[in-house]
């Protein structure tokens, strides 16, 4: 797989974004998020780009990228789908949704399916707890979760 | 201004949105003007109601129908009999479980023993519409304090109000302005703490996005009190509404001069930037807070130097909860002594609670502080659903503890939940029922804490994992006796030792729930039994041989060979070689598979 830098437009954004930004104060964090934002994650020659431009060692950025959760090394798949473990969602019942996932999409939470269709991720409070359980598909919210659900809403994205 | 003879608000807070009230707005925006009523009806799409469980909402003036899970399909059908005929649509309107008669807002008793104050806009206004804060006096407050107050009386009106920070920690707030006022210096930060991450809470969520302006009001009032020029909103990421609508409401203020250099002519300068977070439950503490801030991990710093001395760019930095801070403009307009005369001896005000989990009326509240819990759960959360039982409530998320039954009529403030093992918190209320397992749910907690510790002290970042695996040992039914002893033991060292809130409250959720459901863990541990009948690998099925019929589908079903029997005879399972899928309760169609 090439590289995310081969796209050199992509770079010259990510190069303008950080000329205009790394004069203010505490630009690191707006500036890998918008890294991520544009390409997707964070991968080396990612972070490289701006430790060059910043003119600060890529340990920074790295220790940065790696901390937050939000942050990606490694390429998403086409449909993220996000189940919500907030205590909400939990205690109605999300975990035997996360298993039907698991069981439905064969691969585990954290990661991507070999086809690059999906990945799914167990995620922090989405704050629709009225709706709780409650799963997120890319920008789409399904609430009101059953195990059974699963298949049916997962054939919409095939 | 245009006068119209009614208003359609459409409720745009998160969960009603999951729920497709965007499409809601536009079609009542299509169906009134198809009508040719779009001179006469204005529709606002609004922050939020409250109520989440019956959402998306839909409210009617002045009349103040409530309509309750509206879809797109109901809109043509409010717009020609409601707003046209003027014929409510009665199936759409919201009923509560045990009344009949007038159901309009003011009657719902979900809403009738609430005080707003940091909700006071929130479902009221056009968040997006500055001009509608301005109405309902915003940026009043602002006004009062750049012309006629001197710094140091802003101070004394929020000690004298006795508001303290509804982050949790309940640190009276005019006393934290002072310390912040008194370091000399004219480079001073105000910091909105907006990374809400306790699960399960949506306050400040809601109240970012149904109320922007009073955060933004209230932050220019705390720069002007300590001398600040600068403010940062440190946002969740995870709230895309509220982080737009800040965008928003920061925008306009500057257009009318209420954000920028010389406002109100006083000469004082102060500007707003929002910064965002990228998921790291540990930064909603201040001092990992600040170092997000400043472009490094999220690592809690010690304190002191607290953050009035040296805080953002190690310069003197005041930081405040959103709903906090929401409170001030009301504050500074009404008086201290009005705000002091709700609430209890230490407590004043109100409090916003996100009541969840297993009960009927999910949603928000906000309750004059001594209010108790069973009047919050029962009478405004209107009970358990499904005639289930109350077992505990879980207040202050990974951080608090849980209150069972025996406390509910304790009134609530900060002292006398920390002095039945939990905490007040932000104001998360996750309630369960006989149904939810207590070990479970403090594996849960410990579970996410043990994700989100940062690492940087071992007290927390090893502690807290040997209890996590402790307790996940029980669960799976492999508990050994003093398992529970050693749970205490780590959690007091824990408690001890810790750097920063983040551990020293982790273990909390495990000790609150040994304190008053000990007897579930002993019941994991020694009996091998989950009384709630939740933990998986300590169910047990078996086979009603009164009921088989022995039609073998279980067998064929079972993917570890766990059943046999002869066809038309009674089946049996083999509890060693069982591993609890359940695939057999699923197939079989008598109903003679019990699960204890």
């Amino acid at each position: 797989m090439a590289t995310v830098t081969a796209d050199k437009a992509k770079v010259d954004e990510l190069k303008a974004y950080i000329a205009e930004h790394k004069g203010i104060k505490g630009p690191l964090m707006p500036i890998i998020q918008k890294a991520q934002e544009i390409f997707g994650c964070l991968p080396i020659d990612v972070q490289d780009v701006i430790a060059e431009e910043m003119g600060i060692p890529m340990t920074d950025i790295y220790g940065v990228a790696t901390f937050y959760s939000q942050f990606a090394l490694e390429p998403k798949g086409e449909h993220v789908i996000g189940l919500c473990m907030g205590t909400a969602c939990y205690v109605k019942n999300s975990q035997p949704i996360l298993e039907r996932l698991r069981k439905e999409l064969g691969i585990s939470e954290g990661a991507t399916t070999p086809d690059g269709k999906y990945s799914l991720d167990a995620t922090r409070c989405l704050g629709c707890c009225g709706l709780a359980p409650v799963m997120m598909i890319d920008d789409r919210v399904y609430g009101r979760l059953k195990p059974d659900d699963i298949p049916g809403i997962l054939a919409e994205y095939k | 201004m245009d006068l119209y003879r009614a208003h359609v608000l459409v409720c745009g807070g998160t969960g009603c949105h999951s729920g497709g009230s965007s499409d809601i707005l536009a079609s009542m925006e299509t169906e009134i003007a198809k009508s040719g009523l779009d001179k006469e009806i204005k529709v606002v799409k609004t922050g939020c109601f409250g109520l989440c469980e019956v959402g998306p909402v839909v409210i009617v003036y002045p009349e103040g129908t409530f309509y309750s899970r509206v879809k797109v399909e109901d809109v043509p059908e409010i717009v020609s009999e409601h707003l046209l005929k003027g014929r409510k649509v009665e199936r759409l309107i919201y009923k509560e479980h045990d009344k009949a008669g007038d159901q309009s807002l003011e009657n719902i008793s979900f809403y009738k023993s609430q005080v707003r104050i940091a909700l006071r806009n929130c479902g009221v206004i056009n968040p997006e519409n500055i001009d509608e804060y301005i109405a309902l006096d915003g940026y009043a407050a602002l006004g009062k304090v750049l012309t006629e107050m001197k710094p140091q009386d802003v101070i004394e009106t929020l000690k004298a109000s006795g508001l303290r920070g509804r982050g949790g920690a309940g640190f009276p707030t005019g006393m934290k302005l002072q310390f912040c006022a008194n370091v000399p210096g004219d480079e001073k930060y105000v910091v909105c703490n907006a990374d809400e991450g306790d699960p399960g809470a949506f306050m400040d969520r809601s109240v970012l996005e149904g109320d922007p302006h009073a955060v933004l009001e209230a932050m220019a009032i705390e720069g002007y009190a300590i001398g600040a020029h600068t403010g940062y909103i440190y946002c969740r990421a995870e709230y895309p509404i509220a982080v737009k609508r800040l965008g928003i409401a920061i925008k306009q203020a500057k257009e009318y001069g209420l954000l920028g250099k010389n406002i109100f002519d006083s000469g004082f300068d102060f500007d707003i930037e929002v910064r965002l977070g990228a998921g790291a439950f540990v930064c909603g503490e201040e001092t990992a807070l600040i170092a997000s801030i400043e472009g490094e991990r999220g690592e809690p710093r010690p304190r002191p130097p607290f953050p009035a001395n040296s805080g953002v760019f190690r310069k003197p930095t005041n930081v405040n909860n959103v709903e906090t801070l929401a409170n001030i403009p009301r504050i500074i307009l009404k008086g201290a002594d009005w705000f002091a005369s709700m609430g209890t001896e230490k407590c004043k005000g109100t409090k916003v609670f996100a009541l969840g989990g297993k009960i009927n009326n999910t949603g928000l509240v906000e309750i004059p502080m001594g209010t108790t819990l069973r009047e919050i759960l029962f009478d405004i959360g209107g009970g358990i659903p499904n005639g289930k039982k109350f077992k505990a409530a879980q207040t202050g998320g990974p951080s608090g503890g849980c209150i069972p039954t025996e406390h509910l009529d304790t009134p609530i403030d900060y002292e006398s939940l920390t002095a039945i093992g939990s905490m007040m918190g932000s104001g998360g209320l996750i309630v369960m029922d006989e149904d939810n397992c207590m070990v479970d749910v403090a594996r849960f907690f410990l579970d996410f804490t043990v994700d989100e510790s940062c690492g940087k002290c071992p007290p927390c970042r090893i502690g807290t994992k040997r209890m996590l695996e402790i307790l996940e040992r029980i669960v799976a039914g492999k508990g050994k006796p003093g398992d529970i002893e050693k749970l205490e033991e780590l959690g007091a060292m824990i408690k001890e030792g810790a750097l920063c809130g983040l551990g020293k409250t982790a273990p909390n959720p495990v000790l609150s729930t040994i304190k008053y459901f000990r007897h579930e863990y002993e019941a994991h541990i020694n009996d091998k039994v989950c009384p709630a009948g939740h933990c998986k690998a300590l169910k047990r099925y078996t086979i009603l041989t009164e009921k088989c019929v022995g039609c073998s589908a279980c067998a064929k079903v079972c993917p570890a060979d766990a059943i046999s029997g002869q066809i038309k005879s009674p089946y049996v399972i083999d509890q060693d070689k069982c591993i609890k899928c359940g695939a057999c309760i699923e197939k079989c169609k008598f109903g003679a598979i019990e699960v204890k």
